[in-house]
């Protein structure tokens, strides 16, 4: 009996040693996993438990936090959302997070490792650390201009400082309130659900993250692959180009919009928009050449983070003649964000020079000491310096005396180019106004601010869709409006 | 076995004294009484540390609140001292400190108002029922072998009080349950001490006919049957109990009786052979109720894959929420009243309490707690070696067997082990019939510990 017993006991202390380890493995080995599955709801929990960071543009936050009284005790609030939107995205405690508040979340929600001042010593306490503040590029002023400018049509802008790549404004129309994903519950859902049944998709970022066919603003990139590739080496001699053109290899007949282009100079060609002069300069470029310019300029670069991720701009790298003389007017697969077509004018207007763009300038900790700062960064050199020059010429001719006369600002050297993009099956989609730009203070050196501008505007009549006339009274808005800035401490 | 135990001083016997008195032996009644007051304090101290963490506030029931604990853990202390003065020191202590904190858990857990109405009150009159019922064994029942005289009453009553359910409405999908003014009751609860003692009672007298008659199986040196006289009684009540349970839907206590039922045949008759047997038998039961039952099948689904509901996009299930919990926990918890029970929903102050331990007190709480168990499941099987009677020893080694299965079955289920099972964790789980019950088998314990560590009287029985 006395055996018997002592075999019971020894079966229990296996059975305890049983539960022993297998609480090691539920409570350590595989506690990793726990916290990490969406499932989990402390996650969300602990990261709504107290207030969120805050998203600042200027020296203002335009994002807030709110007492829900609920298990998820903080609710986002922000301040002007539509606005801002294309830059902070949403923070939901339904659906997650988007844009600035994604990519800076751990910042934000106070998990981090960067707010730790000692390493370490948080794992041990388990206590939380407070959330930082992420401080962003954008201007104010531009970023109102922006949107006063496209008065709730479809479409977007964005604007860089081409000196640093600062982007000044982000602007994506129409927008929505990030305030109503803010919270949990039926109404959330309801306004979840009616956004993105919205044909107008106002979720959507059309800054960054919309590609559009660039139409003739990509006559800029044509004409730098032109000049670099010693294609042309004098703007204003004649190009021996017919109108209409028939592409290369086929039966199709290009023509113009406007007069005048027959054998017209890249000056000339240039400033009243040609596409026949363009596509045959493209097909005479070559494909190696203008895919290697549009690369330069930031095409088919899938890394670009702003940190949001901007969707690639293409340019096909295998197509026959006839299809780089529709893409060297910005047609058959080349599309661009609006972001890229900012970047393309920036390069131009800062000497050839194309800066990385970035949206965040600095994060701090809770009691406002920097803990990462964004410095400028070179990306390429798009095109020499002379190059520059020479498209400088180009692009101030437009705005000076050809198709972008409405951008012209008194006092300032403004160059552009106008685009209007035709699409959809046998070119009978709505077509969607451009204009990029890029001003420069008088006796500056180098442009303060390069823009882009797309408008699809299915409401409007067809022959009032131009670049000139629709995309550039907004860029001038808005590069007016960062001109009468006072000029800013670099990093303030 | 001798019936010295260990706590006795090494012995300092004369060299050559033929006829020397006992060795005198230590009480340890002072041990008891400071660990008892510990245990008081460590509860009391737990309840403030809920207040502050939640409330910033120490609660003002505190104080009221140590000094009825401490005065109804001093009466038990008193009724020990007095009439079971050789008892093991242990066994009371721990009782206090497991109820205490079960006690400042339901606290804790009734600060979240999605788990339901407050149970803290109910489960202190309870508490208080239980400690008065020990005391109240410790003090009637001089020797415990008087028990076995009763045994055939008792398994009566036992089968009475597991029948009476199906005549009240299912909770949960089990009939488990007497509810009557506002109170219920859980009858297979008391059952379990009942049968304990009958099983004990049972074999202990037929101990020698169930290991030595009959006839032998599986060759010479194989399974001796003993014959259908003698096993007859005892199977019938065990088979009627369990399948009283499995009707009422009760298969976490069916199992429980179970496992009792083959620990204590092994014990008594010293065979290996019923352990085989018993392992080969629950295998098939649970292969059949998994197969056959819906309701077992879905736990076992949930044992095998307890994230299986998130992939079918149906959120986290409870067990899912419970392996949560404890992986929240991880090595040191996130401290009382800084956790989130209230994501495991129904259920979370009974059989997922664990959970809560786990995540507030983390691994060292759990295993702490687990050690506390572990020391009383020890303390009883030891008082089973020490004692000298058959039925003292059977009935020692029952009553931990039922506290060491409790602990195993829903530790092991909530942590994802097995299958998760319905049963209460002793002490610590909401639920008047459980503590009551457990109160009970502690004073049992008691009981027979003190038997066998009180000085053997002149002249010695022969040790069994």
């Amino acid at each position: 009996m006395t055996r018997c017993i002592r075999r019971c006991a020894a079966l229990g202390l296996a059975l305890l040693l049983a539960l022993a380890l297998n609480a090691v493995r539920v409570m350590v080995l595989d506690a990793g996993a726990a916290a990490a599955d969406p499932a989990n709801r402390r996650i969300a929990i602990a990261r709504y438990q107290h207030p969120r960071g805050g998203i600042l543009v200027g020296a203002a936050k335009v994002t807030g936090s709110q007492d829900t009284g609920g298990q998820l005790a903080y609710a986002r609030t922000y301040r002007d959302g539509p606005l801002y939107a294309p830059v902070t995205g949403f923070a939901s405690q339904t659906y997650g997070t988007s844009l600035l508040e994604g990519t800076e979340d751990g910042l934000l929600a106070g998990t981090s490792p960067r707010l730790a001042s000692v390493p370490l010593w948080k794992e041990i306490t388990r206590n939380r650390q407070r959330p930082g503040d992420v401080h962003t590029t954008i201007d104010a002023a531009a970023q109102k201009a922006a949107y006063a400018g496209l008065a709730g049509r479809r479409g977007a802008v964005a604007a860089i400082d081409p000196a640093t790549g600062r982007i000044l404004a982000l602007v994506s129309s129409p927008s929505y309130d990030p305030a109503l994903l803010a919270g949990t519950g039926p109404g959330v859902t309801a306004e979840w659900q009616r956004l993105n049944d919205d044909p107008a998709q106002p979720m959507l970022d059309r800054a960054i993250r919309q590609t559009y066919p660039p139409g003739s603003t990509f006559k800029v990139v044509t004409a730098a692959a032109a000049l670099e590739s010693g294609t042309v080496t004098d703007l204003l001699a004649p190009t021996d180009s017919p109108d209409p053109y028939q592409l290369p290899g086929t039966t199709v007949s290009l023509t113009n919009e406007g007069r005048g282009c027959d054998d017209a100079s890249v000056y000339d060609a240039f400033r009243i928009s040609c596409n026949t002069v363009f596509a045959k300069l493209g097909a005479d470029v070559g494909l190696t050449a203008m895919v290697r310019q549009a690369q330069a300029f930031g095409f088919n670069d899938t890394r670009l983070r702003i940190p949001p991720g901007v969707a690639k701009s293409n340019i096909d790298t295998a197509m026959g003649p006839d299809q780089v003389a529709l893409s060297s007017i910005g047609q058959f697969d080349t599309t661009a964000t609006p972001l890229q077509m900012a970047m393309v004018a920036a390069a131009v207007g800062n000497g050839g020079e194309l800066m990385t763009p970035y949206l965040v300038d600095r994060v701090t900790n809770h009691a406002g000491a920097v803990v990462a700062r964004t410095g400028p960064v070179r990306l390429h050199r798009a095109v020499s310096e002379g190059t520059a020059e020479r498209l400088q010429q180009l692009m101030e001719a437009v705005v000076s005396d050809g198709t972008g006369t409405n951008a012209a600002i008194p006092g300032a050297v403004v160059g552009g180019k106008t685009g209007t993009a035709q699409h959809g099956f046998g070119n009978k989609g709505t077509p969607y106004a451009w204009f990029i730009s890029y001003a420069r203070p008088p006796g500056a050196d180098r442009a303060a601010v390069a823009v882009a501008v797309v408008v699809e505007d299915a409401e409007a009549a067809r022959a009032d869709i131009s670049g000139g006339g629709t995309a550039a009274p907004i860029a001038k808005a808005v590069m007016r409006s960062v001109l009468a800035a006072p000029p800013r401490a670099f990093g303030g | 076995m001798s019936a010295t135990s260990a706590d006795a001083p090494p012995p300092q016997a004369p060299p050559a004294a033929v006829h020397r008195p006992a060795p005198p032996r230590s009480r340890r009644r002072g041990v008891e009484l400071s660990l008892t007051a510990a245990a008081v304090l460590v509860s009391v101290y737990g309840y403030a540390e809920v207040g502050l963490a939640t409330r910033g506030a120490v609660p003002g029931d505190a104080a009221g609140y140590g000094a009825g604990l401490a005065l109804l853990a001093l009466l038990a202390h008193l009724a020990v001292r007095a009439r079971a003065p050789y008892a093991d020191p242990l066994l009371l202590p721990i009782a206090v400190l497991l109820n205490g904190f079960g006690l400042v858990l339901i606290y804790r857990l009734d600060l979240e108002p999605s788990l339901g109405p407050r149970a803290a009150p109910t489960q202190l009159v309870w508490s208080t029922l239980g400690i008065t019922l020990f005391v109240l064994v410790v003090l009637a029942l001089d020797d415990h072998r008087v028990l076995a005289r009763y045994c055939y009453v008792g398994v009566t009553a036992a089968l009475a009080l597991m029948a009476a359910p199906i005549f009240f409405p299912a909770v949960n999908g089990a009939k488990i349950w007497i509810r009557a003014a506002g109170f219920s009751i859980q009858p297979g609860e008391f059952a379990k001490v009942l049968l304990a003692v009958f099983f004990a009672a049972y074999l202990s007298a037929n101990r020698a006919a169930l290991a030595y008659t009959g006839r032998r199986v599986f060759g010479p040196r194989g399974l001796q049957l003993p014959t259908g006289r003698v096993l007859g009684p005892v199977l019938a009540i065990w088979l009627l109990s369990v399948g009283l349970l499995v009707l009422e839907r009760d298969l976490g206590t069916s199992l429980l009786f179970f496992g009792l039922f083959v620990v204590l045949l092994y014990v008594a008759t010293g065979r290996t052979g019923w352990v085989a047997v018993g392992l080969l038998l629950s295998a098939a039961g649970a292969v059949a109720a998994g197969a056959l039952e819906p309701h077992v099948h879905s736990r076992v689904e949930d044992w095998l894959h307890p994230f299986a509901s998130i992939g079918a996009g149906l959120g986290p299930g409870q067990l899912a929420q419970s392996l949560f919990a404890f992986g929240n926990g991880a090595v040191l918890g996130t401290g009382l009243g800084q956790g989130h029970p209230e994501l495991i929903g129904f259920a979370t102050k009974s059989d997922f309490i664990l959970a809560t331990v786990g995540e507030e007190l983390g691994l060292a709480g759990l295993c702490a707690l687990l050690a506390l168990y572990a020391l009383l499941t020890a303390r009883g099987m030891r008082a089973g070696l020490a004692v000298r009677d058959p039925f003292g020893r059977l009935l020692a080694v029952g009553l931990a067997t039922i506290l060491a299965l409790q602990v195993f079955v829903i530790t092991g289920g909530v942590t994802d082990l097995i299958p998760l099972t319905g049963m209460a964790m002793p002490f610590l789980a909401q639920g008047g019939s459980s503590v009551v019950t457990n109160w009970i088998i502690v004073a049992l314990l008691v009981r027979v510990s003190d038997s066998a560590r009180r000085p053997p009287p002149e002249p010695p029985e022969d040790a069994p």
